[in-house]
């Protein structure tokens, strides 16, 4: 799972970062402070970019190695952000052995990012999820919130483009 | 209650004291139990399992190196099932080793290659994936090779809780688990302060130390250089451990033989430059105490803690002393005083020096270090280690070598100079000469020997001239966070502090021999090599830096008075703060 630094260039409102220093101020010093903090940081900006989880790491006097090892430790965590476009494909059993795993590899060929990461203008993203609870449609995945099942391979192109476009 | 537990290791019966690990118990009935990841106090994990033993009744295999000795244990540590396990682990260990033995800079001195021949493991049923090298070499100071890392985190632990430093730790997890920094950002991008203590609790060739062993090579082979070396105080107590001599072997008078094979023309003494270092530091000193300076004033010779302070500690840049260190005040009165006394040019002079210190590569390309022509004050630092492997390639017979003498033009130093290479020592040296200056008379004893001893952190006071001066000294990071943190908040008042970089000082420098792991769990390198250092400053007619002929003579020949204005040109530098992650916008 790829899970690299991305390249979309951080942005952050005064009050997500006022957030953020609320979360840090209401944990600091405690002991097992690192995982909420992380959780809650996430909430606010929907990943965990290198700016943030540096502000964590000094906010509770952790070196970002520290903070870093915890977050690409644990699959929650996502260090890159959603894009404007979210495709997610259900990795389910059911999906999975209808396909998904090659459905996958053509969007993530299509988009030109791979899963669990963003490309670099931050149109579309790219998330394998488990399972998604509509196994009578295998395998299926999510496009910008609409729903597609009963997928065969060579539709996938068509669907893709319509949001490209 | 009895403070000891009676206990069973292999049908021997051992008394241990209570709280022993297996390992410890073990120890003392004479069985060394093989270990990888542990060290004693700060990396007791368990996570390697190559200490497993099997304990009668005990569902698993257990790992001695963190499970407790208790009253009727019985231990078998050779066990076949402890040993089928252990064998398997190295197995697993090594199938993702790329095993470059021959022309790897550990060989014969790695932890894991020792193992995989005390097992008799002769073949890897795993398949190995690892044949392409990972080279990370992005620093000036260490080459990190993640092929050989065996996830032990011995680098991890000393970095977190020795130096309170943290840049590097495991990133991702499972099989893609792997030890670097934040991001994956190469070593230059994060605030390392190039102490090197990783290198030396490596058990494998995964962390070295930037050769450059060839680049001096190089100049000694040129006709057109004239190539000096000067040897740091620590040097001459650790580098017979390069040629399996006791730890703590003084073999000063061999290494300048040694040096002398080697074919530098001109064998010197850093301890010379590091008394100068007290007539420039002792000065300061006086200047900020008597007339209201910035107090306290804290050493400068660790290039460590100096990077630490700049990064870290930038609030207490003010009261770095502006003295450069030992080696680069001997690299920049070579290719000044030394210069003009040989009627050399100074660009024709290679100055090399021997150091215990990786931070000492830094060191060298810092701003405001050169003080002949721009030209570098030391063209190349080299550890102790890579002096070692130049003297063996040469086919130096070392043990065998007779003694000789520095030098003498750079090479009478004194008592003061050598204890540089302990904590305490350069504070103490200090004081010798900062108590005749004020006081104008000769102290009751050179020994201000409150500050000597491998304790973190150190205080003490002594009435000088009817005045108290209050200095304390720390070495590790994390002590001198915890020192500058306790200054900081109006706890501790001081006048003067030392802060070395490693802990323990010099003589446990990142520069210094390799001792496996095994030995430093129940050796105390620090100690052992200090009370050396502390019989020589003893044995030595001069212990005092201001009675030094050679200082003498290169102030009223050259530098004029110590503080003023040549030497100040010469012998001292400049601090900028430095932020740690200067890309990233918070």
């Amino acid at each position: 799972m790829p899970n690299t630094k991305t390249v979309v260039p951080f942005s952050a409102t005064p009050e997500q970062m006022k957030a953020l220093d609320a979360v840090i101020a209401s944990h600091k010093g405690q002991p097992g402070a690192t995982m909420p903090v992380l959780q809650e940081a996430q909430e606010i900006f929907g990943y965990l970019p290198e700016e943030v989880q540096l502000k964590v790491a000094e906010g509770l006097g952790l070196s970002l190695s520290e903070i870093y090892g915890v977050v690409s430790f644990y699959t929650q965590f996502s260090l890159n952000p959603k894009g404007k476009k979210q495709v997610a494909v259900c990795m389910g059993t059911a999906c999975y052995v209808k396909g998904a795993g090659d459905i996958l590899e053509r969007i993530e060929k299509l988009i030109g990012c791979k899963a669990g990461s963003v490309t670099d203008d931050g149109m579309f993203s790219i998330d394998a999820t488990r399972c998604i609870g509509a196994c009578g449609l295998a395998p299926v995945i999510l496009v910008d919130g609409d729903v597609y099942g009963n997928l065969v391979l060579d539709e996938v192109d068509g669907i893709i483009k319509k949001y490209m476009a | 209650m009895a403070d000891t537990v009676k206990l069973k290791i292999n049908g021997i019966e051992v008394e241990a004291p209570k709280g022993s690990t297996v390992l410890e118990a073990a120890r003392l009935a004479g069985i060394e139990i093989p270990t990888l990841c542990y060290m004693k106090e700060i990396n007791a994990i368990g996570s390697c399992r190559v200490c497993v033993v099997e304990i009668k009744g005990a569902r698993t295999l257990v790992a001695a190196c963190v499970f407790p000795a208790s009253e009727g244990m019985e231990v078998f540590t050779n066990s076949g099932a402890a040993v089928k396990a252990r064998k398997a682990t190295l197995e697993l260990m090594l199938s993702n080793h790329r095993m470059d033995c021959l022309t790897c800079l550990r060989s014969q001195n790695c932890e894991l290659q020792k193992l995989a021949k005390d097992f008799g493991i002769q073949e890897v049923r795993f398949p190995t994936d690892a044949t392409e090298p990972q080279i990370e070499d992005s620093s000036l100071h260490l080459v990190r090779d993640n092929s050989k890392c065996i996830l032990c985190r011995r680098c991890v632990a000393v970095c977190k809780q020795y130096q309170s430093v943290g840049v590097i730790g495991p990133n991702d997890r499972g099989f893609a688990t792997h030890i670097s920094c934040a991001f994956d950002r190469n070593l230059d991008e994060v605030p390392c302060v190039s102490c090197g203590q990783c290198i030396t609790v490596c058990p494998t060739g995964a962390l070295t130390e930037r050769d450059q062993t060839e680049e001096v090579w190089a100049a000694l082979a040129d006709p057109a250089k004239h190539v000096v070396v000067g040897a740091a105080p620590s040097i001459r107590v650790t580098l017979g451990e390069c040629f399996d001599m006791p730890v703590g072997t003084n073999v000063e008078g061999k290494m300048a033989s040694a040096l002398r094979h080697l074919g530098f023309d001109g064998v010197f003494d850093v301890d010379t430059a590091a008394d100068l270092t007290i007539m420039e530091e002792g000065t300061e000193f006086i200047e900020r105490f008597t007339k209201g300076g910035t107090l306290p004033l804290i050493t400068s010779c660790s290039p460590g803690w100096i990077r630490f302070c700049e990064q870290y500690y930038p609030e207490f840049i003010p009261n770095l002393s502006s003295c450069k260190s030992p080696q680069q005040m001997f690299g920049a009165m070579m290719k000044t005083y030394y210069a003009h006394q040989k009627g050399l040019a100074p660009d024709d002079i290679f100055v090399v020096t021997i150091m215990p210190c990786t931070a000492k590569k830094y060191e060298n390309h810092r701003e405001h270090q050169a003080s002949a022509k721009g030209l570098p004050d030391v063209d190349v630092a080299l550890t102790t280690r890579e002096l070692g492997r130049m003297i063996a390639r040469a086919g130096i017979m070392f043990k065998d070598l007779p003694d000789s003498e520095f030098d003498p033009a750079f090479g009478v130093s004194t008592g003061a100079g050598v204890i540089f290479g302990a904590t305490g020592g350069v504070m103490e040296a200090t004081l010798r000469t900062v108590y005749e200056v004020l006081t104008g008379k000769e102290a009751p004893s050179p020994d201000f020997d409150k500050v000597r001893g491998t304790d973190g952190i150190k205080e003490a006071a002594y009435d000088i001239a009817g005045k108290t001066v209050r200095v304390a000294v720390a070495s590790g990071l994390a002590n001198a966070r915890k020192l500058l943190e306790s200054v900081k908040s109006g706890e501790k008042e001081y006048d003067f502090i030392e802060i070395m970089g490693c802990p323990g000082g010099c003589v446990n420098g990142g520069g210094q021999p390799v001792q496996p792991q095994s030995v430093r769990n129940f050796t105390d390198l620090r100690a052992v090599r200090a009370k050396t250092i502390y019989e020589i400053d003893k044995s030595m007619p001069l212990r005092k830096s201001h009675e030094n002929p050679v200082i003498k003579k290169v102030y009223d020949e050259y530098l004029g008075e110590p503080g003023g204005h040549k030497a100040h040109d010469i012998l001292h530098t400049r601090y900028q703060k430095r932020a740690k992650y200067p890309d990233v916008k918070v």
